[in-house]
Order: structure tokens, then sequence, then C-alpha cells
């Protein structure tokens, strides 16, 4: 796959917009994935996604064709997931009430949108809770995590990624796992 | 559990990293082996990995590449140009076809490939060729552009061939000058000689 990227990528700094579009469509899911992950929010993360491949092809010219392409791309994707949580207003989550209607989370809005079979909607509330549980990492800790266990990148993949020694990545995943450990003790 | 040294929770990170040696596995599993809140914590770090991994890919909307590929920076024009070539050779024949057949209707459009000869009544012409016939005289200058000129008999004044050849009969004679032009410019370079020497004889009337 690495073989046909980079030529696709060749094809791109000879300025062929469509041999991009076939780069997207490879890592699309795996961006948006990653992205999800990191924010806890589909619609932002398609939105980050988005932004994130559009900086890949603005910058395209600054990628080391010897390197391996995902691991830049992703290194964009959670620098920009990153960026956008400490950004986020705390009235932005979706465990967070929605103002004007007591008790009620965004979370029972999107779930009240989808009519789905009982056994679906009990997984999906299993997912939906790990998930809240990921977000509520913090953004050190959410990071080594997404991309150890969702991408499931090696410590070395990692380090690269997030430009940390490897002992850091290490450290940080070892009490990423501690905190989530503690938080799904009860699920 | 703090009972227990603090390096086991430390060995037990490593494990899952798979970066434990073997001695310091075998002493993290005899203790596991003992210790019941250790033996919890441990499986508590495999069920969250566990969970965490149990979470469903989610897949990016069918919309997303055209999305990305519309918010992009437009490309060059003769990228697109030369990869529609690359991808429809037909095309990129009929382009050359194009290209060569607007350049033959240009240079005939052009004029200057006519046959032509300045006219003087006792010449006679041959398909492509102007022939000055034995026994005649051509009192003055002769020019003969895009054809050949055959002299069998006398011209008394200057020849000027553009693209054409000369041939000189056993009895034919030219008294004035000889000039051959063969290319656009050196004809354009003609022209402003003769300017000039207009003019020369303009100025020096009395030579």
């Amino acid at each position: 796959m690495e073989l046909i990227v980079k030529k696709r990528i060749k094809q791109v700094l000879k300025g062929d917009q469509n041999a991009f579009g076939e780069i997207v469509e490879l890592y699309k899911d795996k961006v948006i994935h990653v992205c999800y992950r990191m924010l806890g929010n589909r619609h932002e993360a398609e939105d980050i996604s988005q932004e994130a491949f559009i900086r890949a092809y603005i910058n395209i010219h600054t990628f080391d064709v010897d390197r391996k392409f995902s691991t830049w791309l992703y290194r964009i994707a959670t620098n920009l997931c990153i960026d956008r949580i400490r950004k986020k207003k705390p009235d932005y989550y979706l465990d967070a009430e929605v103002t004007g209607t007591e008790g009620l989370t965004m979370y029972s809005q999107i779930q009240a949108d989808g009519r789905l079979p009982e056994e679906e909607v009990e997984s999906m509330e299993l997912q939906d809770s790990i998930q809240q549980e990921i977000v509520k990492l913090p953004d050190k800790y959410r990071s080594v995590i997404v991309l150890r266990y969702i991408e499931e990148l090696s410590l070395k993949e990692i380090s690269e990624i997030l430009y940390l020694p490897l002992g850091t990545v290490k450290t940080r995943i070892h009490r990423g796992r501690e905190a989530l450990r503690k938080q799904l003790r009860t699920m | 559990m703090n009972t227990c040294p603090d390096k086991m929770v430390h060995y037990m990170h490593e494990y899952l990293d798979e970066e434990l040696s073997h001695e310091d596995e075998k002493e993290l599993k005899s203790h596991l082996h003992e210790c019941e809140a250790c033996r919890t914590h441990f499986h508590e770090l495999k069920r969250t990995i566990a969970l965490v991994q149990s979470t469903s890919h989610i897949n990016a909307p069918q919309d997303f590449t055209e999305k990305v590929m519309n918010r992009l920076p437009k490309e060059k024009k003769e990228v697109g140009m030369r990869r529609l070539l690359q991808r429809h050779p037909l095309l990129a024949a009929a382009a050359v076809f194009m290209v060569l057949m607007g350049g033959s209707v240009f240079t005939s459009w052009n004029d200057g490939n006519e046959f032509a000869f300045t006219k003087i009544e006792n010449v006679v012409v041959d398909g492509q060729t102007v022939v000055v016939p034995e026994g005649e005289v051509v009192e003055g200058d002769l020019v003969v552009r895009n054809g050949d000129l055959r002299v069998e008999g006398e011209i008394k004044g200057d020849v000027t061939m553009i693209n054409g050849d000369r041939y000189m009969a056993g009895g034919g004679t030219i008294t004035g000058d000889i000039e051959e032009i063969d290319q656009g410019f050196e004809w354009l370079w003609y022209n402003i000689k003769s300017v000039f020497k207009d003019l020369g004889g303009f100025f020096q009337p009395n030579e």
C-alpha cells in the first residue's frame, strides 16, 4: 500500500489533484476513526478529518517520501484534534446538560434520533460509555491510548507521530491505562 | 494491595507493552498467583484494553472524499490538460493533427507561395518555369518568385530569383546582377536593401 501511496504522492507533487483523491480514499476511514475517538463526536471528527487531508495536501512538499505516509498523516490529524480539544468550551461536551432542558444531555438527544433494535441499542450504549470514558482522559493520555489501542500502532510509531521520546510515550500509556482502568472498573 | 511492591504494577504495564524480560515475567506470574489484589488489578487492565478495542470502527461518509476535493486549492490548468491528453491518446493525436493542419492552412493563406514573375511581353511560361526563348531580348529587370527561370535568349538587366532555380541554356546571357533568395527572411532583407538602393539613387542623382 505504501508503494501505491508513494506513486500517488509523486503525482500530487507534479500538481495532479486527482491522485490526491485516491490517497483520501485509502486513509479516510482510519483518520476519521482516530478523530472520532479523540473528540467523541462524529460531526467534529468529520470536520477535523477534512481539515487534516487539506493540510496534508497543502504541505505535501514537506513530506519526506522515504518515510511512512500514515505516520505523517496521523500526526497532522492528532495535532488538529488536540488543538480542537484545547479550544473547545466545556459546554460543548456531549454529557453537558443542554441549556433550558432539565436533565437532558446531548447524548439523549442523539439517541432519540435513531430507532434501533434492543440489542444494538445496548451494545451502542456500552460503546458510547466507553467512548465517554476515553474522552474524559486528559488529552495527553487520550492521544496515546487512541493510537495504541484503536489504531494498534507500535510505541515507536506513536513516538514519531507525537514527536515524543519513547520513554514519555510509555509513561503516558501506563498512566492512561491506569486512569481508564479506574473509570471502567464499574462497567 | 498496598503491601505489594510497586514494581509489580510496573511489570504489568511492561508486560502489556510486550517489553517485560523473561525473568521479570516469571516473578510477576508467581506474584499474581499469591496476591488476589494484584490479580484483580491485572485483570482490570486487560479488560480495559479489551473494552477500548471493542469499540466498532466508524467509517467516513460516502461524500467525504468529494467534500475534501472540493475544498482543495485549484490545481494548475496545464496539469489538467496534460492529464486529459494522457488519458485520451486519440485526443492527443487529434490535437497534433489540428496543429499541423492549422499550420498548413496558415501558410497557404500567406500568399508568398504563389508563382509570380515580372510581367514582360516576350517571355513564355511553361508550368512553373519562366522561359526567355532563344533570340528574344528582355529589356529591363526580371523577378521570378516560387518558380524556375530558363534563359535561352538574353536579359539586359538584373535577375532576382526567390525560391527557385535558374538554368542557363547554351546561348543565354544575363548582363545585369543575379540574386537568388531562398527564404522569407532573405526576401525581407532584399526588400529593405532595394529601398535603401532607391534612396541612395535619390540622394545622389548626379552620379
